[in-house]
């Protein structure tokens, strides 16, 4: 089991026709990821990677029902795309564009509300399901199918998390990168939810960062929903305030969101956290003994 | 990116949102003209930085005389003011924006920002105006008010007078407060800002609304669309490293340690910093060479981090995802050969094609440390940087 897409996945990618596209869907498509159509506007009827190219999210789905898109488009057009794909009834949308304006965001966010549509990103790696699904920029080989549900807000991090639980022996159900940015889609409680839901997810671990205040209502939602153990990380506890750590989402503004506020929070929850990252797989481990 | 006062009112100007009558100078004579032209008798010169706490720090000056206006603005152009909001070395004062001065009934506080939790822009406001806000949302929470924005419908006029009524403006003024209000909520959305605060917003001796001060942030990922904005930036208030940084699509952050980081990820960038503390070390920066890790970027961020002479040993972490390591460690070869870095340099390689990387580093000649993992790195960087002190 899994969650959220498996083998049976099938996906559209938004913008397969420019270079980052191509790229990242032929690498899904080489992972066994059933990528069936693209979607560029203007270039419908054309094929790429050997499948068809349609102009618009409908017609992509008309002709293949997918449920899943993975959108790759610039930034300037995410907002339009992320919309278009929920209107034409697209179930999950992947979104791994970065640099969307949040105000963009903030608009999406609100029309996504009356949508029965899921959105994962943006500025994020996407979502696998090692050896069944990968939909998004992760590197496939570092994963190993397993019982650890993996959710993150940075990429890299979510690497490290799938490389240590995977020498570990323990290997992934399903890795989500919700993204940096401040205003997103799935957060860490939709996704401790389905893992909490799934069987075969046997522990969790939660990478979260500096900004915002979403691992401290994770903390509380731990407490009181989640049986299964969960290990957390928190990046940026040497972050200054007011400065911008790369992602748009990971600042500490106003004197908020500091990674020691958001190691309190869990540690008051009674869940297990690790000051280094290095330890993530380890205790992950441990817990699960 | 950070607006100067001057350019928020000038876009407050642009909006219909009333403010004093001002002009930007850069010299004492330009300043003796703005206040003639302005007339009247009493003049503010405020030095243009881009740090609240002007007026503690004394960037803010009253001056009753053109002769006044003068010295305050010779005194203050080409210093540094250093706030409590600045670094310890202060920002350059490359203009004061001379204005002619208000006779203040009451001072109040606004602000729009994106509120993370809402998702969407939120308005604050204070009847406790001129203070640090901060102070006073931590200390009496019940005195800030806040009504969210619909992303789709919104700010509402009920809602705009509720904020009115409830800071105690009274009649003409709270229609005014409702007119500023949804010519900021239109400047929020169409200029993409993240952050506008008028600290103070005045009632003046003639009961009318003025903002006073103007702080504007534009939100860096908006940029694309805000062209005219972009010109308005102001690098001499910025860290020369990090606007170099920006040059070349590298996120990077200066800090006060020693060690300096080389980092694939923001994530990851951060968790690097955090392992250098736990093991007893300073990080020197936060810095994103991005996902795929070119040599291009790896060079430029060489560059860079070797710029600071704070930087007593360098620290790189990449995992590499879809990129291979070999071509990661050839990029690093080339990059610390090019740049001729000469401090000592940890490599932790993790990824597709380790084994080849490592060997490269080691077989490189030059010196580079590789290390096994994480925290082997961190603790070689942190030995390296304390050894090359003594």
């Amino acid at each position: 089991m899994s969650v959220l897409v498996d083998a049976k996945t099938k996906v559209i990618c938004q913008g397969l026709t420019g270079r980052q596209g191509s790229f990242h869907a032929k690498e899904c498509m080489d992972y066994g990821t059933q990528i069936v159509a693209g979607v560029t506007p203007g270039r419908g009827g054309e094929q790429r990677l050997g499948i068809p190219v349609y102009s618009t999210v409908r017609e992509a789905v008309d002709a293949t029902q997918a449920t899943v898109c993975m959108t790759v488009v610039p930034a300037p057009f995410a907002a339009d795309a992320i919309l278009e794909a929920a209107a034409a009834g697209i179930e999950l949308i992947v979104c791994i564009t970065d640099g969307v304006p949040v105000l963009d965001m903030v608009k999406v966010k609100a029309i996504l509300a009356d949508e029965d549509c899921r959105l994962i990103g943006p500025n994020c790696p996407g979502i696998i399901t090692p050896g069944a699904c990968k939909i998004g920029i992760m590197p496939g080989s570092i994963h190993k199918p397993g019982r650890i549900g993996i959710i993150s807000r940075s990429g890299t991090l979510t690497y490290e998390s799938v490389f240590q639980t995977t020498n570990a022996g323990l290997g992934q159900t399903t890795c989500i990168g919700i993204g940096g940015d401040p205003v997103r889609g799935m957060n860490f409680i939709d996704c401790l939810e389905l893992f909490e839901a799934d069987p075969d997810t046997h522990g969790i671990i939660l990478v979260g960062e500096i900004g915002g205040s979403d691992e401290e209502e994770a903390a509380d939602f731990i407490q009181s929903e989640v049986s299964k153990p969960v290990v957390a990380y928190i990046a940026g506890v040497t972050a200054p305030p007011g400065k911008r750590m790369g992602h748009a989402g990971a600042i500490i503004s106003g004197g908020k969101g500091t990674a020691l506020e958001k190691f309190r929070a869990l540690e008051l929850a009674g869940i297990n956290t690790v000051r280094s990252l290095a330890d993530l797989g380890s205790a992950m481990a441990e817990a699960l003994e | 990116m950070d607006l100067h006062e001057y350019q928020s009112k000038t876009l407050f100007a642009e909006y219909g949102i009333p403010v004093p009558d001002g002009h930007v100078v850069s010299t004492s004579g330009e300043a003796r003209e703005a206040a003639t032209t302005l007339g009247g008798e009493l003049w503010v010169i405020k030095a243009q930085v881009h740090a609240g706490g002007r007026g503690k720090a004394g960037g803010i000056k009253l001056a009753r005389s053109i002769e006044e206006v003068a010295d305050y603005a010779d005194s203050l152009l080409g210093t540094r003011l250093i706030t409590h909001q600045s670094t310890t070395a202060g920002l350059p004062i490359g203009m004061v924006y001379v204005e002619a001065g208000s006779i203040i009934e009451r001072e109040l506080y606004l602000s729009l920002l994106v509120d993370r939790a809402q998702e969407a822009v939120v308005v604050m406001a204070s009847a406790a105006g001129g203070m640090n806000i901060e102070e006073v949302a931590s200390a009496t929470p019940e005195k800030i008010l806040a009504e969210v924005v619909d992303p789709l419908a919104g700010l509402n006029s009920a809602q705009a007078r509720k904020i009115g009524r409830d800071l105690g403006l009274i009649d003409n003024q709270i229609d005014e407060l409702e007119e500023i209000l949804f010519k900021l909520v239109r400047l929020m959305l169409e200029c993409d800002a993240s952050l506008i605060e008028i600290n103070p917003l005045i009632v003046n001796s003639e009961g009318h609304i003025i903002a006073l001060d103007g702080k504007i942030n534009i939100e860096d990922n908006a940029l694309f669309r805000q062209e005219r904005l972009e010109m308005w930036r102001d690098e001499a208030q910025e860290n020369s490293s990090e606007t170099e940084a920006r040059k070349h699509s590298l996120s990077y952050v200066s800090l006060d340690g020693n060690i300096a980081c080389l980092v694939n990820g923001a994530g990851l960038a951060m968790a690097t910093m955090d392992l250098i503390k736990l093991h007893g070390g300073e990080p020197a920066n936060f810095l994103d060479v991005g996902g795929g890790a070119t040599v291009e970027q790896v060079t430029n961020a060489f560059k860079i981090i070797s710029a600071n002479t704070n930087v007593e040993a360098i620290l790189v972490n990449i995992f590499g995802g879809i990129v291979r390591c070999d071509l990661i460690a050839e990029g690093i070869i080339a990059a610390v050969r090019d740049v001729g870095v000469t401090l000592p340099v940890v490599v932790r390689l993790e990824g597709t094609n380790v084994g080849e990387g490592r060997e490269l580093i080691v077989k490189s000649g030059l010196g580079i440390e590789p290390a096994k993992d994480l925290t082997e790195a961190a603790q070689k960087a942190v030995k390296l940087a304390t050894r090359s002190r003594t």
